[in-house]
């Protein structure tokens, strides 16, 4: 048994991933730091990463495959082991390889949506929620953030209700994926982890699942990370963003900075447009911002960011994150021959 | 004429009791060792696969050799037993059940090692993240995923227990109501030249070894045509 962490007990650890509640100033609600080595297609490379992270806000980590997205998420879930490594939430310490400590997953008060959604064949929707919630055998060292939300309430806010008695195979990709947001929050977890949630799932019911994962965000101000491929899916859903590349954090921020800062932005105003032929480009909608007389929207459309002004009725149905189709006028082409 | 084709019974008795026994036993042994064998990250666990399974290989008779010599109390496990705990285990049915437990082990063993690695690997985990112990999540999560599997592993241990010779042979003997069992008594039929009561033993033997065998590849045909069905 593991001794109960004491949050104001300063110490230097001695491998360079401070705790920083030694530090000045008020604590963060999630701090995190670990070093491990990755074995990858490209060769060994060290993840090497810390960041911490506000009570109730969501943070998205982005990036290419194998920068280590999944194994940061399964480093905080305690399913992957680290060299050096520190993970403290609110006051309890889950991980500090320093003192020897590593709370076991079933001990961190997270809930963990997995790619391929995990859910028990065996067990019904209702059933599946059912078995999420706390045994009276089993006394969680890591107090839940509220007392767990009904099951009934669980089935009602995913729309499960219809469904609670069916098996995971006899339910679609986009249902499934309800059960398993639903399973995940069932024992109120202080932290939700959600690895690529919506990646297997078309368009339409991606926005459907955005709008639910936003629900219960709203409902019960989790803390959640989001591993996500999926650039509305992050600016839609996202306090916080981080980019990852080969291991290491390279960009970090709010979504519109993060993603605006890889390309110089430009500006297009409308009255340049001549020419007779339309271009049509699917953008997304970084930001809506109210100007004196119209609305400015930043969208990124071909690998550039763009300020497009436009009139507030024609502003009023889009929404940040949303995919939109851009159609510009081309003013002054320029012909180039092909290799 | 009709005194010596009579069949007994008790042969066949005593190998059903023996067979359930040893069924029942490897069950409670055979399961934590597969779970062990499948998540450990021992590195040697290999080895002890290898272990397992050598009953599968090894004629029967070196098995029962090896284990008349252990078992007898002139040695120092068999006098150990006997010194302590007044058991002995050569020519005795605990003796027989003892020896059919390392016999049919593997035929419990690997079935069930083969479900639990058929699983996905996130299934356990995301029992963890549910804050539920490795036993809630054997008996929640795992087991009912592979009841296939543990049919399979039952049955044919109990199906390799009836049809063991050679170790009961050298174990065991031919004493009728302790060690006499079904396969035992053909063999002794065979050598008193009484063919016809011999037949009688083997065709029971036969259809019931050809039943259990059927309920087998019937168990499995289904849960492959229905898996995703409880």
């Amino acid at each position: 048994m593991e001794s109960q962490p004491s949050p104001n007990t300063s110490r230097q650890p001695d491998h360079g991933l401070a705790d920083p509640g030694a530090l000045p100033g008020p604590r963060p609600f999630l701090e995190f730091a670990a070093k491990k080595l990755l074995y990858t297609a490209q060769g060994k490379e060290w993840l090497d990463i810390r960041f911490q992270l506000e009570k109730g806000q969501t943070l998205a980590i982005y990036g290419p495959s194998g920068a280590g997205k999944t194994t940061l998420l399964r480093i905080l879930a305690g399913l992957t082991e680290v060299s050096k490594g520190f993970i403290r939430l609110g006051d309890e310490t889950w991980l500090d390889t320093a003192n020897r400590k590593c709370q076991p997953t079933r001990r961190r008060a997270i809930g963990f949506v997995f790619q391929d959604f995990a859910l028990f064949p065996n067990l019904t929707v209702r059933k599946q929620l059912e078995y999420a919630l706390p045994q009276s055998t089993y006394a969680p060292t890591t107090t839940p953030a509220a007392a767990p939300p009904s099951i009934d309430e669980l089935l009602s806010l995913m729309e499960l209700e219809a469904l609670q008695h069916h098996h995971p195979a006899l339910l679609s990709g986009g249902q499934q994926q309800r059960v398993a947001l639903a399973r995940a929050i069932a024992r109120r977890p202080s932290l939700l982890l959600l690895d690529e949630p919506l990646s297997a799932l078309d368009d339409e019911m991606r926005n459907k699942l955005q709008e639910y994962i936003g629900k219960i965000q709203h409902r019960y101000h989790l803390t959640t990370i989001l591993v996500s491929h999926h650039l509305p899916e992050i600016l839609r859903l996202a306090d916080t963003a981080i980019t990852l590349k080969h291991g290491r954090i390279e960009t970090q921020g709010a979504p519109a900075t993060v993603f605006g800062k890889t390309v110089p932005a430009t500006s297009v105003s409308p009255t340049q447009s001549v020419s007779t032929i339309p271009i049509s480009l699917s953008a997304t909608i970084l930001d809506i911002a109210q100007e004196d007389n119209h609305y400015l929207i930043t969208v990124r459309c071909a690998g550039s960011i763009l300020d497009i002004p436009v009139a507030p009725e024609q502003a009023a149905p889009l929404a940040i994150g949303q995919t939109i189709t851009i159609t510009f006028n081309a003013s002054s082409p320029t012909l180039s021959q092909q290799p | 004429m009709n005194d010596h084709l009579t069949i007994d019974w008790q042969p066949l008795w005593l190998s059903l009791e023996l067979a359930s026994v040893t069924m029942l036993i490897l069950l409670v042994i055979g399961i934590p060792l597969a779970w062990w064998l499948a998540y450990s990250r021992q590195r040697w666990k290999f080895a002890v696969e290898a272990v397992i399974s050598l009953p599968m290989v090894l004629p029967p008779s070196v098995l029962g050799f090896y284990l008349l010599l252990a078992f007898s109390p002139g040695n120092g496990f068999g006098r150990f037993l006997a010194d302590h705990f007044d058991l002995r285990l050569v020519f005795t049915f605990p003796g027989l059940v003892l020896a059919s437990l390392i016999y049919s082990l593997p035929f419990m063993v690997n079935p069930v090692l083969a479900g639990f690695r058929g699983l996905p690997a996130d299934w356990k985990e995301a029992s963890h993240t549910l804050g539920k112990s490795e036993l809630v999540t054997l008996f929640r999560v795992l087991l009912p995923n592979i009841r296939a599997s543990l049919i399979t592993g039952a049955v044919l241990s109990f199906a390799h227990t009836i049809g063991e010779f050679g170790v009961v042979m050298m174990i065991g003997g031919s004493i009728p109501g302790q060690t006499k069992v079904a396969s035992v008594a053909i063999y002794d039929e065979v050598l008193s030249t009484n063919y016809p009561l011999a037949n009688r033993y083997a065709i029971v033997l036969l259809v019931l070894s050809f039943l259990i065998l059927l309920l087998v590849y019937g168990i499995n045909h289904y849960y492959n045509k229905y898996k995703t069905l409880p």
